[in-house]
């Protein structure tokens, strides 16, 4: 835990506009020189339900949501307070302030509206806030807003509130509120701001510890969720095509690839359904242009065979899978690491495709330009996952990260010229699955629609060297082959370079103990990492990004180096424990799984405590949410 | 100068160019009304000006897929079904292609039936000839969705109970914007349709009757066959939607009782196509997208002119 951390907690109803107010006050700590993390958590609902978003904020880094929190700022939920839907939403509406409350720390504060919410309605409620040294403040922050502007406004009088009693300067939030506002409701929006702001000083004698940290950065920052990350590198590889279906969480990458790709000249098509949807990037890539589709579980499962259409015919393509729990409709808006075996197995045949999941908004960022290189470069589907936790989470990132080169190769592809060169059968089609192995990466180069001397079949039955159907066993063996090699020459390459490893390493590089992880779960191990040697374990993690190809050699030497391993991971049947033991063949032994699928992200606390019982052999559940699991011998 | 110099490109044009030497021999069966299609494709390619290296063919699967096995373009032999997203993406990323898609019925009108309903009514430049056997030739002789009522097969052994899906109604309503029927018997109209088709500027759909001797005998050969544009029983408008619907129902209905009506259904020279959809609201550039890849001068937009948004 850093030691001087802020946990805001806003909460409310969804559709009550905490989005942009969280993101607003998010950006405004960021700019105070503060590492900043964001956390939502929302109902699978339009308008009405509780919602909340935690901001946690430190001069220390911070990569997970945390530990409960310390601050909480309870809005009512307008909808739920609708009396007509009062039979829908029942007890709703005290939500904001009852849910989680064990979770408000020790010294804690809570900013209730009294307006709207009845601390009455809270069974013992005082008791409670007096026992844990709460230090509540009712105000009635619905009439403030409503006296000089809308009710809406109300939290921005609950931002005005906050950082009075974090004593907490105005000015970047003034500014923030001046770029993102129309001037019609900046004017009494700022008034509610200072109104609020300045009510609290007067009027409150205030006795607790907490105040806003401290910080400052050495580089100018930007707040950036893993969709933006994901977005933002497919734009920097020349992507200029997606197609999509809208699913919750994918839907947050299709629509920011949407809103900017008629701006770069890209072209974005909405289209009838996630089949279609990989059929257009297919299409569109192998006409030569760099394309992109995804979906979530439900939607990727739509898209298996044109995924396997990509492997076998050799188009480059990159799909974004971002997983939410399942099975089926599973719990649409809460994260879950459930889909990994779906999305390296799905499609008939061999796996042939790339598959990274990276843990962080700038790994996504990085990430995401790897998997189209690797795409393009070796034409093999490559396909991003995400969740629904990583895909909506907002963490600063140093802008600089993004000042990088463009990069719209794509990949071996012959121009006219080369194309008199390359190899042709006698009626003149191009051989483009040569048996011919130029770089002996199993990459024949292709040409492109509408290029002169370059006319060639592709199908997804296998395919002599002209892409002409053809069921010979020998040409089939070597086609096979060189397809597969592609993965070995991945591998050789993503290896070649241990600098740009897509894994990450925590801890310390000598330790007793591992933890092993992989994709979003990895913020919160880190912290825990750094919490257990504060306390005298002697421990390190690594969190896996490179499924497919595995990163064999990597994980390998991290688990030979520690005498036993916990393997974290969201989704109940140890998918990614696994895959390391079916890739490496060894090391059941020291394995043991720390899973959880209730629906939330690990806490770092979750997994402290459940390292600290596999250490101490004791075998009862961690807590009521996770479960350990030991790994069968290999 | 362009990437793609196929594109456009004015020479004489031989039909044999469109022979691949590869396997100039289809495998169909002996009186297979695939062997019309291709015939007939072959002989419009050349007059409309096009050449093997600026037509890109996708097909589906079934034994109406393999047709760009015998015919030398580019081609792209995908999946069942899917024929019309991989073919109207290609068009959209380099406009300049001649891309038509063709599969059969089962996989135009079935299994890939989302996509033959949202492309026609996006109304892609592109042509689309669905073999129309009125049965699943590969798989040996199911029931297909235009499969008559009362058709037996395998899998339909008391006759199918349902009635058969109306492709050329479907595509009128669907937004299709020129729609014909023809047949493998009939290999001149055909060739005039297929040429009419792709000079169509938006979505052309030609619902084409390929006879399947091996499976569908009840078929007979789709003869004789009227032309309703040369017969003098029929007379519409094929500009007024209202009497191409009416003719169009009437086609599908009497097609079972064993009369051919064959000939352009619908045609819409107005409404503009998709592409000319997206660029005038600014969605689509006006160049090229595949020639921006070869283009070194090109100044690719970067991530980081966004950021100010995440400041
Ligand atoms: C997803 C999928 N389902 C089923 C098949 C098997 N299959 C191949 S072709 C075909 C039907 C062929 O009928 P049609 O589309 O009318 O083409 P035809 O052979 O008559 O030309 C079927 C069911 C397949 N290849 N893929
Ligand atoms: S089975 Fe029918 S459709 Fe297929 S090739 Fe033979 S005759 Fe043609
Ligand atoms: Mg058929």
């Amino acid at each position: 835990m850093a030691d001087n951390e802020l946990i805001w907690r806003i909460a409310g109803g969804s559709g009550d506009g905490i989005d942009s107010t969280s993101q607003n006050f998010a950006k405004a700590l960021m700019r105070s020189g503060l590492n900043v993390f964001t956390h939502r958590h929302y109902p699978s609902r339009i308008r009405g339900g509780h919602t909340y978003v935690e901001i946690r904020a430190s001069d220390e880094v911070v990569d997970s949501r945390g530990d409960g929190y310390n601050f909480l700022l309870a809005l009512g939920d307008s909808f739920a307070r609708n009396p007509k839907e009062n039979a829908y939403y029942g007890n709703e509406e005290v939500k904001p302030l009852s849910e989680n409350l064990d979770e408000l720390r020790e010294g804690g504060i809570i900013v209730y509206d009294s307006g709207l919410l009845d601390a009455s309605e809270i069974p013992d409620f005082e008791e409670r806030a007096e026992e844990n040294d709460w230090h509540v403040f009712d105000i009635d922050l619905r009439s403030m807003a409503r006296e000089h502007g809308r009710e809406i406004m109300r939290n921005t009088a609950g931002i005005g509130v906050t950082a009075a009693l974090l004593e907490m300067d105005l000015d970047e939030i003034e500014n923030l509120m001046e770029n993102a506002m129309p001037e019609k409701i900046l004017e009494p929006n700022r008034t509610i701001l200072h109104e609020a702001y300045e009510m609290v000083n007067e009027e409150y004698e205030f006795d607790h510890d907490l105040r806003v940290p401290t910080g400052e950065h050495e580089e100018e920052q930007v707040l950036i969720s893993g969709s933006n990350g994901v977005a933002y590198g497919a734009l920097d590889e020349g992507c200029r095509f997606i197609a999509g279906y809208p699913m919750t969480p994918w839907t947050d990458v299709f629509t920011i690839m949407s809103q900017h790709l008629p701006k770069f000249g890209g072209i974005s098509e909405q289209v009838e359904d996630e089949i279609a949807a990989a059929a257009l990037a297919l299409g569109a890539s192998h006409a030569g242009v760099k394309a992109m589709s995804g979906s979530s579980g439900g939607g990727f499962a739509l898209m298996s065979e044109p995924l396997g259409l990509a492997e076998m015919s050799e188009t480059p393509i990159v799909l974004v899978e971002a997983m939410r729990a399942g099975p089926s409709t599973g719990l649409p808006t809460k994260p879950e690491q459930g889909d990994l075996e779906h999305i390296l197995y799905t499609s008939q045949g061999d796996s042939c495709r790339v598959v990274f999941a990276p843990g962080t908004p700038q790994e996504a960022y990085e990430q995401t330009r790897t998997a189209f290189e690797m795409a393009y470069n070796y034409q093999i589907p490559a396909i991003v996952v995400i969740d629904q936790k990583l895909s909506g989470e907002n963490q600063n990132v140093p802008a600089s990260a993004f000042d990088r080169d463009p990069n719209p190769s794509l990949g071996p592809t012959l121009t006219e010229a080369q194309l008199e060169d390359a190899p042709h059968d006698p009626s003149g089609i191009f051989q483009r699955f040569s048996h011919d192995d130029p770089e002996d990466d199993g990459v024949r180069p292709r040409s492109l629609p509408g290029q002169k001397r370059g006319r060639f079949l592709v199908t997804g039955n296998e395919h002599n060297e002209s892409g002409h159907i053809e069921e010979d066993p020998d040409n089939r063996i070597t086609q096979m082959d060189l397809r597969m090699k592609k993965l070995e020459s991945i591998r050789e390459d993503l290896d070649s370079d241990p600098e740009t490893s897509n894994q990450t390493y925590f801890g310390p590089d000598e330790a007793d103990y591992g933890i092993v992880t992989w994709g979003s779960s990895q913020g919160a191990v880190r912290e825990a990492v750094e919490r257990l040697n504060d306390d005298g374990h002697s421990v390190k993690a690594i969190g896996v990004s490179d499924l497919m190809p595995f990163a064999e050699k990597e994980v390998t030497e991290f688990l030979e180096s520690v005498d036993e391993a916990l393997v974290v991971e969201m989704n109940a049947t140890a998918q990614f424990r696994g895959l390391t033991q079916r890739e490496l063949g060894q090391f059941g032994e020291k394995l043991t799984s720390l899973l959880k699928y209730d629906g939330n992200p690990f806490e770092p606390a979750e997994v402290v405590e459940g390292f600290e019982i596999q250490i101490a052999g004791n075998e009862e559940a961690p807590t009521a949410n996770t479960r350990l699991e030991p790994a069968v011998s290999d | 100068m362009s990437a793609f110099n196929a594109i456009g490109e004015e020479r004489e044009i031989d039909r044999e160019e469109f022979t691949p030497g590869i396997e100039p021999q289809p495998t169909w069966c002996p009186g297979c009304g695939d062997f019309g299609v291709l015939k007939s494709l072959k002989q419009a390619l050349p007059e409309v000006g096009r050449t093997p290296e600026e037509t890109l063919l996708v097909t589906g699967i079934g034994c109406s897929g393999k047709l760009n096995s015998y015919l030398d373009s580019y081609g792209f032999h995908t999946i069942h079904g899917r024929s019309l997203p991989v073919a109207r993406a290609a068009k959209l990323a380099n406009p300049g292609l001649e891309v038509i898609a063709a599969g059969g019925d089962g996989d135009g009108y079935g299994i890939g039936g989302n996509h033959f309903m949202h492309t026609a009514r996006e109304n892609h430049d592109m042509t689309y000839i669905v073999f129309n056997n009125e049965i699943f030739g590969l798989t040996k002789g199911q029931t297909s969705p235009t499969s008559p009522k009362g058709h037996k097969s395998k899998t339909q052994p008391s006759g199918s109970a349902k009635d058969p899906i109306r492709p050329l109604s479907l595509s009128l309503t669907s937004g299709a914007s020129y729609i014909a029927r023809t047949a493998a018997v009939n290999p001149n109209q055909a060739k005039e349709i297929l040429k009419e088709a792709m000079e169509h500027d938006g979505f052309a759909h030609v619902d084409f009757l390929t006879q399947c001797p091996t499976w569908n005998k009840d078929a007979k050969q789709y003869v004789p066959y009227i032309d309703v544009q040369e017969s003098d029983d029929y007379d519409f408008d094929v500009h007024d939607r209202q009497e191409a619907q009416e003719m169009m129902y009437e086609t599908e209905n009497v097609l079972k009782e064993g009369t051919v009506l064959t000939g352009r259904f619908y045609v819409d020279e107005d409404r503009p196509s998709y592409q000319e959809e997206k660029q005038a609201i600014g969605e689509m550039p006006e160049e090229p997208l595949a020639e921006r890849y070869f283009d070194d001068d090109y100044e690719w937009e970067r991530s980081y002119d966004l950021l100010d948004r995440h400041r």
